[in-house]
């Protein structure tokens, strides 16, 4: 008899071959599938270069996918996609991803079908912990990690302490995933789950569709968390039916297991939610911030570009144009998000809007390309962090929200709820 | 291994943006990188910094993005050692398997101001406040990974174990 365990002690128990493990302790563990960028794989492939194997340990078991800023926004940057491309060709990587094929890797892989649940995956972006909401241990990494894993098909952890966050509560009309999370890092701050694993639970989040899942546990390293996760549910069993090519495997938390931290909360209270500069924590109500004027809205990123998304955004906006002094910019984050949203009109909605439509991209989310800001300028974004100059010029201003209130934001010119709009 | 250097102080949450703005990630050029240090927290950082300096800051160094253009760019100006009460997951991952030193001394941080002369025994894990005379104590690395900076990184420690 073992002692009880967490879904994520569970996962990583069985890939490091131990029949249990605690918090705290240091172990080796097996890969599922290890990841890198057009940003990080370029430093991965040369630390790679220098550990003196030959192959990767299992092409079948690496994505590359070049999305930061691609297509290529300058000479550099295409020496850089370069070096990936030809990295994956020489290695045989099954799953790289060229531009026509390419996506946001966060909703790429989970997407195709590549990640899924009972899987540990490491990947070289710190918002790999997105494919906790598929029931996985994933967590970001820096790029030699990513080179170590592609070499020898491991990693090692310290096994993290698990904070539980138990979500009970039918939620308000506009708030979603992005309110739910933004509310919880504003709670307990950037650092309030530092090299903790945060278990999110409770009837709110079993009635969230998939896409509000991948958009919480994405976040959960604005918390200082190495990872979220959701355990597997009909929800998952239906996201993954079709797509995810191998197995899936379900851990679930004992009952009587004991958490660093529990919180619990009532989610019919959380309103939608804007994170103000320069902090993902530094939340107010968006009822409150209406007094904050914009230059430039996204709708987009790993956080906040799936299609679910984009069907919200294009409800607040459709037969409205956006405010004169807005610039929105809509990127479906896969092409295949973008030829759903074509399908469905929602390219209608948005160019009738007067908004511009991406090929999918990370591009402004990171102050990469199409959208940078200048000196004193203001974005409402959905996407995940509001850092001084991420989004361009380190006098600019990122806001951050859902795609409802990005939508309404767009159209009033300031910080506006769906409902303002009349 | 010892360092001796100048304090830059910092404060908390201290991210990978402003460490290393995004619009430089087009290359992984150290000395490039280097160049653009601290440049959206501290434009006069990089010509402030002496090889050996040592950069210490409050909780939380390095959250956000798992960019390793962040410990190569701080490396590369010259920094020798980094002084935080608390460090992101991330980039203390980063900082050792890229070799750059780290430390967690809440004390020393707070024990620290900006332009004290600093001397930091890595071994023993002594940080004595020249400026001050104050000695503090950091929380030494466990083995596994005092393995792994002993060897120098990551790859290194891999290599080894390969024979």
């Amino acid at each position: 008899m073992t002692r009880p365990m967490t879904i994520t002690e569970k996962i990583l128990a069985a890939h490091s071959g131990l029949p249990e493990v605690e918090p705290g302790q240091l172990i080796n563990c097996k890969l599922d599938i290890v990841l890198a960028n057009d940003v990080t794989a370029p430093i991965s492939i040369k630390e790679f270069a220098k550990i003196g194997v030959p192959k990767v340990f299992d092409p079948t078991k690496i994505a590359l996918v070049p999305d930061h800023y691609t297509p290529n926004k300058d000479i550099k940057s295409a020496e850089q996609a370069k070096m990936v491309r030809d990295f994956a060709h020489a290695q045989g990587i099954t799953h790289y991803y060229e531009i026509g094929c390419m996506g946001v890797e966060h909703a790429l892989l989970p997407e195709q079908g590549v990640v899924g649940p009972g899987d540990v995956i490491i990947g070289a972006d710190s918002h790999t912990c997105t494919y906790g909401a598929l029931g996985a241990f994933a967590t970001g990494v820096g790029s030699t990690d990513a080179a170590a894993g592609m070499a020898t098909g491991e990693a090692w952890f310290k096994v993290p302490a698990s904070i539980k966050f138990n979500l009970t509560g039918r939620l308000a009309p506009w708030v979603g995933g992005k309110d739910i999370i933004l509310h919880i890092i504003g709670m307990i701050g950037v650092d309030g789950a530092l090299y903790q694993a945060m278990e999110f639970t409770g009837e709110t989040i079993e009635a969230l569709g998939i896409e509000d899942r991948m958009t919480i546990c994405n976040m959960a390293i604005e918390a200082g968390g190495k990872s979220g996760i959701i355990a597997v549910d009909d929800v998952t069993r239906a996201y993954i039916e079709g797509r995810f090519e191998r197995p899936s495997v379900e851990y679930f938390s004992d009952p009587d297991v004991e958490y660093a931290e529990v919180f619990e909360i009532d989610a019919s209270a959380i309103v939608p939610t804007v994170a103000f500069p320069h902090l993902p924590s530094n939340t107010r109500p968006a009822a409150d911030s209406r007094d904050i004027w914009v230059d430039q809205v996204v709708i987009g990123s790993c956080t906040n570009g799936r299609i679910e998304d984009l069907r919200i955004a294009a409800s607040v906006l459709k037969g409205r144009k956006v405010h004169e002094g807005v610039r929105l910019i809509v990127i479906p984050a896969t092409q295949e998000i973008y030829r759903q949203a074509m399908h469905e009109g929602l390219f209608d909605v948005f160019l009738d809007a007067n908004a511009a439509v991406s090929t999918p991209t990370c591009g402004p989310c990171l102050g990469g390309h199409m959208g940078i800001l200048a000196a004193g300028e203001r974005a409402f974004a959905t996407t995940n962090r509001n850092f001084v100059g991420r989004m361009g010029d380190p006098t600019s201003e990122v806001y951050l929200g859902s795609p409802a209130i990005a939508a309404a934001t767009a159209v009033a010119g300031h910080i506006a709820l769906p409902d303002d709009l009349g | 291994m010892k360092f001796t250097g100048t304090a830059h102080r910092y404060g908390r949450d201290i991210d990978t943006d402003v460490i290393i703005p995004a619009r430089y990630l087009n290359t992984s050029d150290p000395a490039e990188l280097g160049k653009h240090c601290m440049e959206d927290l501290d434009a006069e950082f990089v010509d402030n910094v002496r090889p050996g300096d040592i950069l210490v800051a409050d909780e939380n160094f390095g959250c956000g993005s798992s960019r390793e253009h962040a410990p190569i760019s701080i490396k590369a100006a010259g920094v020798s050692v980094i002084i935080a009460k608390s460090f992101a997951r991330i980039f203390y991952r980063n900082a050792i398997n890229t070799g750059l030193p780290i430390m967690e001394a809440p004390d020393a941080v707070d024990g620290i101001r900006n332009g004290d002369k600093v001397i930091v025994d890595a071994d023993t894990g002594t940080i004595t406040n020249e400026t001050t005379g104050a000695v503090f104590t950091a929380q030494p690395f466990p083995p596994f990974i005092k393995d792994i900076i002993e060897t120098g990184g990551l790859v290194e420690s891999i290599k080894s174990k390969r024979g």
